[in-house]
């Protein structure tokens, strides 16, 4: 299944903005992910293994905290979307 | 600053010159006199007259909102001309406010346009918002976007929303009585760092027209009551590959701000954000060499390794012939230094090539130092015929 990565995560993913995965859950994809770009790791969980309250994971157009969270079942046909929140271009922020 | 004691309830008439202006809404079923008449009593306040904010106010006047706020303390620069549209080369230097406020007039004198000079902040939105029936929020920061937010909730006021970076946005249209919040999507901001900013990587001239109007176009329809405003849907934005595409969005019944509410009053947004004024930035704690220090040196023929942590884009705009590797490769090509040489990191303003500076050092480089304001200062100081970007 795809994973879309959002431009601001591009360049912790080699600068792709789509990463092909095979599993089963939510978690398993993005798990997969963060094995094969660690940088991302770091930018999408907190040191305490939970997703990052400004980042939010959609399976096709809906946001996983309203099914079943990492538990969500994926299927090949599915698109994972990461959507950080973003804010333009204020330096330092 | 100005205020508004009493609304316009409902306008009463076009004038004829006004209806020959609007001909071309009037014609339509979707506006027609009653719409045109909603578009002229509506006020719409706008934050920010930058990116956003230039075609959102532009369109908004054009179209015949009958009052339009401003709020932006800010002076127009001269690298905001490539995307803020509502200032011209004979602003630069003025008050955004102003030049905002002129181009407005010029485009439809029947608007009637009101300023605040003032910057946004917990002690004046509530305040700000009262007189307004909707905010549309255009500003360029975290905790501006939060302190919206919250005002518009507690004020009962829809809050449409646009952001961007580089070639994406998103649009949505929250904190309307049955739909989503901000803070139901992003229920807390980034730390500062986490999340690049448009400073180092740029921005699509472009982009934020596209999304300005978006933005403009949910707030029209919001006054007419007609099509489907973005309430509960956010519309992404890729420029490049000219994708648009929709996610759903709920309200969160948990959220502080529009489920729970226990946010009754607004915060410190900064304090929320992460953002400690006596943080001391990176590059005051690495070591240092000014420009005219490495002028001297390079002059009397000392052996320095210049390295440059800027984009290849970057280089070919101007550079003083270091040796390129980008920030972001340089872990994986710090084999490619020689630490008994004495190096000297630059970027375009260094606060990048502090970051290398802090990074080689933790690697084992003794000899690195940063240099103070990079080739910005260079440009300054040393060789005034390179361009500065």
């Amino acid at each position: 299944m795809k994973v879309l990565i959002p431009t601001p995560l591009r360049q912790y993913a080699d600068k792709k903005d789509a990463v092909e995965v095979s599993a089963t859950t939510v978690g398993e994809a993005l798990s997969q992910l963060t094995q094969a770009h660690p940088d991302l790791k770091k930018h999408l969980y907190t040191e305490g293994g939970q997703l990052r309250a400004f980042v939010n994971v959609y399976l096709n157009d809906e946001d996983i905290r309203y099914l079943e969270k990492d538990k969500t079942p994926v299927a090949p046909t599915d698109t994972l979307s990461i959507v950080p929140s973003i804010a333009g271009g204020r330096r330092n922020l | 600053m100005a205020s508004i004691t009493e609304p316009i309830a409902q306008a009463v008439s076009l004038s004829n010159d006004e209806v020959l202006r609007y001909s071309r809404h009037l014609i339509m079923p979707e506006v027609g006199m009653e719409g045109q008449l909603k578009l002229k009593a509506a006020r719409v306040l706008c934050i920010g007259a930058g990116g956003l904010g230039s075609p959102l106010a532009l369109y908004l006047g054009a179209a015949g909102v009958g009052t339009i706020g401003i709020v932006d303390f800010d002076v127009v620069d001269y690298t905001n001309l490539q995307r803020q549209i509502i200032h011209s080369t004979t602003d630069v230097g003025r008050k955004k406010l102003d030049s905002a406020a002129e181009s407005l007039k010029a485009i439809n004198p029947n608007v009637n346009v009101v300023r605040y000079d003032t910057r946004l902040s917990s002690a004046n939105a509530l305040e700000l918002f009262r007189d307004f029936d909707m905010v549309v929020d255009g500003t360029d920061n975290f905790p501006t976007r939060y302190l919206v937010n919250d005002a518009c909730v507690l004020s009962g006021k829809p809050n449409v929303y646009g952001s961007i970076f580089r070639f994406e946005g998103q649009v949505s249209v929250f904190a309307t009585e049955a739909g989503p919040c901000y803070r139901c999507l992003y229920p807390e901001p980034p730390p500062p760092g986490l999340v690049p900013s448009c400073a180092e990587g740029g921005v699509l001239g472009i982009l934020p027209g596209l999304v300005g109007v978006m933005q403009a176009t949910e707030a029209i329809k919001l006054i007419l009551g007609k099509g489907d405003p973005l309430i509960g849907r956010l519309v992404l934005v890729d420029a490049l590959a000219m994708k648009f595409r929709e996610l759903k969005l709920r309200k969160n019944p948990d959220c502080p701000a529009c489920g729970k509410r226990t946010i009754k009053e607004l915060i410190d947004y900064n304090e929320f954000c992460g953002i400690r004024g006596e943080e001391k930035p990176v590059e005051t704690t690495v070591p240092t060499i000014s420009v005219e220090e490495l002028k001297r040196r390079q002059d009397a023929g000392d052996d320095l390794f210049v390295l440059d942590v800027r984009e290849p884009h970057e280089y070919q705009i101007c550079n003083i012939n270091g040796y390129l590797i980008p920030l972001n490769d340089l872990p994986k090509r710090v084999n490619e230094l020689d630490s008994s040489r004495e190096i000297v990191a630059h970027c375009r303003s260094g606060m990048r090539s502090a970051k290398a500076v802090e990074f080689l050092r933790q690697a084992g480089f003794t000899k690195v130092k940063n240099l103070t304001g990079g080739i910005l200062a260079w440009a300054e100081k040393i060789d005034p015929k390179m361009p500065k970007y």
